[in-house]
């Protein structure tokens, strides 16, 4: 039988933690996922009530900054 | 009037109820606020009336501008934009009710137990047992209705804001309910249960992540909403939001024990929070170039809009306060500024600065869509309400710095033989002058608020559709 100690258990935890940050910045930055991201941050603009101006499409889609 | 709506007929009743309020009380709390400004220069304002003595009105007014404006602001925004981003109608029927009647009722009572003397004495958590536990009933109503309306929307991405405010709510219920822990001993009195340090800590765990997850995280979700609403064009970076969520949420937990830097509480725990309040500045600055930067491209529109003035400007406060914070969280910094007025000038250069005018801001956007019109009634009265609220907070942080720098400075002086150099009170006789500036501060931004009222006055009693949104070239 295995047993960790509690000062070890809590650095791996940290450590977990740590790996689970870096895979959540790889995941929001990959390539793969921009159009989606893209989407999302425009749909706030989908739909205006009759209480709002109106915009055309044009001037609301426009993509996020590629560099970042 | 064209309708070429497909969503559902939203709930904005409760989204009106509560963003009334929100004006109602940010004038009660911020009119409370320079009363007790004035006490600490003309001490005979407290009339010799027990009920109105600072110590007593004190934790009045930040439970006013707390839990009565900010937390109203949090609840109409949070159900407008969880609403319209998920394209569908607040989950719970009467529960949404109960949440806002249920929370006019917490404000009603501190705002009779408190000037009463019934107190736990805990800060931003003074409210006796009774309420505590109608507080958690309504907050968890809350939470339901939230989070029962994301699990009912109609989209298949859940917009970053409702992260924010989902994180907000699921927290604050927590931490309520964590710290608030206690043994009544009768209707109007309790003891905690826990004890010494380990109160303490409890304590500033549930208070500075009542500044991290109320006063920041709520108010981020506003920001991610309203500000590329206002500004007509998506958030900077949504990638950027994403990673913004998850640093900031599990970084501002650890952050409590720097408010007990050289107290009881074990070395090592204060040297923790200490580390932890300094990388909080990554995921603070990274929200707030996200927010800026939404503008990028379109900086034009802040010369005529001061809607969006207000929303950047509060972000810059934000920029600055969260920078001002990881600095006076370092132990040496805080060996001068702790227990002085510079505490008080970073508070508020947060609270007036970042939470009021992106609330503000949010609010001057809401109020016109909410009642059917194109616009507020007047935007130069709003411009009027941006720099009395501006000038307002510059007066009273810049006085609180000199006032708190020069306390840490004088407190700490000692001749040669060891002996203090001044007494308490000839610190006191110093601040004086800054004590009235700050008075002056607070004056400008309640004549703020008060326009503010009187332009959401004729903006819901205007005609429906009467008000045309101006056109900008």
């Amino acid at each position: 039988m295995i047993t960790i100690d509690y000062g070890t258990l809590r650095g791996l935890v940290a450590l977990l933690i740590l790996a689970l940050f870096i895979v959540i910045v790889v995941w929001s930055y990959s390539k793969k996922r921009k159009s989606a991201f893209d989407e999302a941050a425009n749909s706030i603009f989908e739909e205006d009530t009759e209480t709002e101006l109106k915009h055309s499409d044009k001037n609301n889609k426009q993509e996020t900054n590629n560099n970042v | 009037m064209t309708t070429t709506l497909e969503h559902p007929a939203y709930n904005f009743n409760v989204v009106r109820q509560f963003t009334v309020m929100t004006v109602i009380w940010g004038i009660f709390g911020t009119a409370l606020g320079v009363l007790i400004a004035a006490q600490l220069i003309w001490p005979a304002l407290n009339f010799e009336t027990p009920w109105l003595t600072y110590s007593r009105l004190r934790p009045l007014h930040t439970n006013v501008v707390i839990f009565a404006f900010g937390t109203s602001a949090l609840f109409a925004t949070s159900y407008y934009v969880v609403q319209r981003t998920c394209k569908s109608v607040l989950f719970g029927g009467k529960l949404v009710a109960f949440t806002f009647w249920g929370w006019q009722a917490v404000i009603v009572l501190a705002i009779i137990t408190l000037p009463m003397g019934y107190t736990s004495s805990k800060e931003y958590a003074e409210l006796e047992w009774p309420i505590d536990i109608l507080i958690a009933v309504v907050w968890i109503s809350y939470a339901i209705v939230f989070f029962g309306t994301l699990v009912k929307r109609n989209t298949s991405h859940i917009y970053v804001a409702n992260w924010f405010f989902g994180g907000f709510i699921l927290t604050v219920a927590v931490l309520h309910i964590g710290n608030s822990m206690v043994i009544p001993v009768s209707m109007f009195k309790s003891y905690s249960i826990y004890s010494g340090a380990i109160d303490a800590m409890m304590q500033w765990w549930y208070g500075h992540n009542a500044v991290g997850f109320l006063l920041t995280a709520g108010f981020l979700g506003m920001m991610y909403y309203f500000v590329p609403k206002q500004a007509e064009r998506p958030v900077y970076s949504y990638r950027l939001s994403i990673v913004h969520f998850w640093a900031l949420i599990s970084l501002y937990i650890w952050a409590g024990p720097h408010h007990l830097h050289y107290t009881a509480l074990p070395d090592w725990a204060q040297s923790v929070g200490m580390v932890m309040s300094i990388v909080l500045f990554l995921p603070s600055w990274g929200g707030m170039i996200n927010g800026i930067m939404t503008l990028s491209g379109a900086w034009h529109k802040l010369r005529y809009d001061p809607i969006l003035r207000f929303l950047i400007v509060s972000l810059s406060f934000y920029g600055m306060s969260t920078f001002e914070g990881p600095m006076m969280a370092i132990k040496s910094v805080n060996a001068l500024s702790h227990y002085t007025d510079w505490t008080i000038g970073h508070v508020h250069s947060g609270a007036l600065g970042w939470v009021a005018m992106v609330t503000i801001g949010a609010m001057y956007h809401l109020i016109p869509v909410l009642f059917n019109q194109g616009r507020m009634y007047s935007t130069r009265l709003i411009n009027v309400h941006f720099w009395l609220h501006t000038s307002g907070i510059v007066l009273y942080i810049v006085a609180m710095w000199i006032s708190g720098v020069m306390q840490g400075l004088m407190w700490r002086a000692v001749n040669t033989d060891g002996t203090l150099t001044y007494s308490f009170v000839e610190s006191l006789v110093a601040s004086k002058p800054f004590y009235f500036m700050r008075f002056v501060g607070g004056v400008l931004v309640v004549i703020g608020f008060l326009l503010m009222a009187y332009n959401m006055y004729k903006t819901v009693y205007a005609k429906d559709n009467s008000l045309k949104p101006l056109e900008i070239s």
